[in-house]
């Protein structure tokens, strides 16, 4: 069963009082360990939902459910949140009836919707009908003290884009298998960079800093993309913040880290889990260590290993709860005693559960 | 081997025919190679085809370089089934339901594909049958 944080749990946290620690509280407790005189800023993240049509107006269901079902969920969080993040990969292969399908049931979402530029999404018509439905790639936004960031992080060389493919159907084929070696490495992009720079000028150095990106900001594996080709160039912009955090889409599957001042959160998709790159036995992959890996998917569970996210920045930090439909829910946030992120319950590999063993 | 079946065969008092069974040369040994690649190859075709179930789905979407098949630890208990299972029959499973697919017979040409395609992918690894 998905626990979520109701109401009556919240309540239940406030009655038990405020605790000192957060490592072992129960998750409707941490919400409250973590506000400091900050307001709360919460909100809900839906990621990588693959809307795949059959044809007409058929599409695959699985795939459906996993949105309807995160829509649903996240519809009923109470007190309702500041607003929704979707994290890219809406499409499946970037066509308008996929899109306008996923479109469909987003606009079901209660609150303010924000968008983040998938691969799937983009390149078939570079971003055109994507940008009709959610507006512009990249812009920042301010919610409560806190500065938010979206990027289109999912750009590659005008080389590959313009001129390798004889249709823009193939260059979205090419560029929609993971571990096809035809496709090319993502980048931010140097005008996106310096768009970058220019936005975080008028941002004072400790006002906490989220940026939204659907590949991750680092180098994780690149023969499956879990990976930005210009991340250093980025980090380097968000570096001299004093609190910076980054949540991306795009590996359907959890991981974290720290660099320097940027911690870095995954988010889940609602369509289908990974797995972990250092599965696949024929390459190196360098995983954060920080991470401790999920569960393994059981096949036989449509649903297990996908899912959506509360994440909240009560601290100027993220703490990101998974909400995991077939597994118990994971809740990974900042330690300051620690200065990076940790999983609350299975950071330390005595408290990790058989299933968290991969091959 | 040869030296010891000529060995044999010349015990049993039978005549001494020479024993040409497992002669082969260098270009053998390239020819088989490549029609094991070849059969590998067409796995890998299958793998990334939204034409073998009946959704447009294909096994790579979920399965990069075919990760996550394990098929070093097959024949293995599967609870679900409530058996002990080969590999061939996970594949069918995941074709049927993922793929909302026909299941294959063992020997279908398209399921050796598959199931060259998948061990390929997984060369070097050691042989832990039964292994969850
Ligand atoms: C919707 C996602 C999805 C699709 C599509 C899919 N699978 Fe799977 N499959 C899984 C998951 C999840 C597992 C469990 C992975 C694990 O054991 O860690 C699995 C397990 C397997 C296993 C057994 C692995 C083991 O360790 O026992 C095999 C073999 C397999 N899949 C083959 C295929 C083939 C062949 C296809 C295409 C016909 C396919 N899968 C398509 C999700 C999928
Ligand atoms: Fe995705
Ligand atoms: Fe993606």
């Amino acid at each position: 069963m998905t626990k979520l944080i109701t109401r009556r749990s919240v309540m239940a946290a406030g009655a038990a009082g405020l605790a000192g620690t957060v490592s072992t509280l129960p998750i409707s407790m941490v919400q409250l360990a973590f506000a400091g005189t900050r307001e709360d800023v919460r909100f809900t993240y839906i990621s990588d939902s693959h809307i795949q049509q059959i044809k007409g107006a058929s599409f695959v269901r699985n795939w459906d459910m996993g949105l309807k079902r995160a829509v649903a969920e996240a519809n009923l969080i109470q007190p309702e949140v500041d607003f929704v993040m979707f994290g890219g990969d809406l499409a499946q292969l970037g066509k308008r009836e996929e899109l306008d399908h996923g479109a469909e049931m987003l606009s079901a979402l209660k609150g303010k919707l924000h968008a983040v530029m998938g691969e799937h999404d983009y390149y078939l018509d570079l971003g055109e009908y994507w940008s009709k439905l959610y507006g512009p790639q990249w812009y920042s936004f301010d919610v409560k003290g806190v500065h938010f960031v979206v990027l289109n992080s999912i750009l590659t060389t005008d080389e590959w884009t313009f001129h390798r493919w004889p249709s823009a159907e193939q260059r979205m084929q090419e560029m929609a298998g993971l571990d096809n070696p035809n496709g090319s490495p993502f980048m931010v992009g140097e005008k996106q960079r310096k768009w970058l720079a220019d936005d975080l000028e008028k941002v004072s150095k400790d006002t906490p800093v989220v940026v939204f990106s659907h590949s991750p900001l680092q180098k994780i594996y690149k023969g499956w993309n879990f990976w930005t080709d210009d991340a250093e160039q980025v980090q380097a912009l968000l570096a001299p913040f004093k609190s910076v955090n980054v949540i991306y889409g795009h590996v359907h599957q959890i991981q974290y880290n720290q660099i320097g001042n940027i911690a870095f959160n995954s988010v889940m998709a609602t369509a289908w889990p990974w797995p972990y790159p250092s599965t696949y036995a024929q390459a190196e992959s360098h995983l954060p260590v920080l991470t401790v890996p999920m569960n393994r998917a059981d096949p036989f569970f449509e649903r297990d290993a996908t899912g959506w996210q509360l994440v909240d920045v009560n601290s100027g930090r993220v703490t990101a709860r998974y909400q995991l439909w077939d597994n118990d829910q994971r809740v990974v946030g900042f330690d300051p005693a620690a200065g990076h992120p940790v999983d609350k319950s299975y950071q330390d590999p005595m408290r990790r559960k058989a299933t968290q063993a991969h091959y | 081997m040869r030296i010891s079946m000529t060995a044999l065969a010349l015990g049993l008092g039978l005549v001494a025919a020479p024993a040409l069974a497992d002669e082969f040369k260098g270009t053998d040994v390239q020819r088989w190679q490549a029609e094991y690649e070849s059969v590998a190859k067409k796995g890998r075709e299958l793998w990334t085809s939204g034409a073998l179930g009946t959704n447009g789905v294909a096994c790579a979407q979920c399965h990069p370089n075919a990760a996550n098949t394990h098929p070093e630890t097959y024949p293995k208990f599967q609870k679900q089934f409530g058996k002990v299972t080969q590999l061939w029959e996970m594949v069918n499973w995941c074709i049927k339901n993922p793929l909302q697919g026909q299941a294959l017979a063992a020997d279908d040409p398209k399921m050796t594909a598959i199931l060259s395609y998948v061990a390929y992918e997984r060369r070097g690894v050691k042989l832990e049958p039964g292994k969850h």
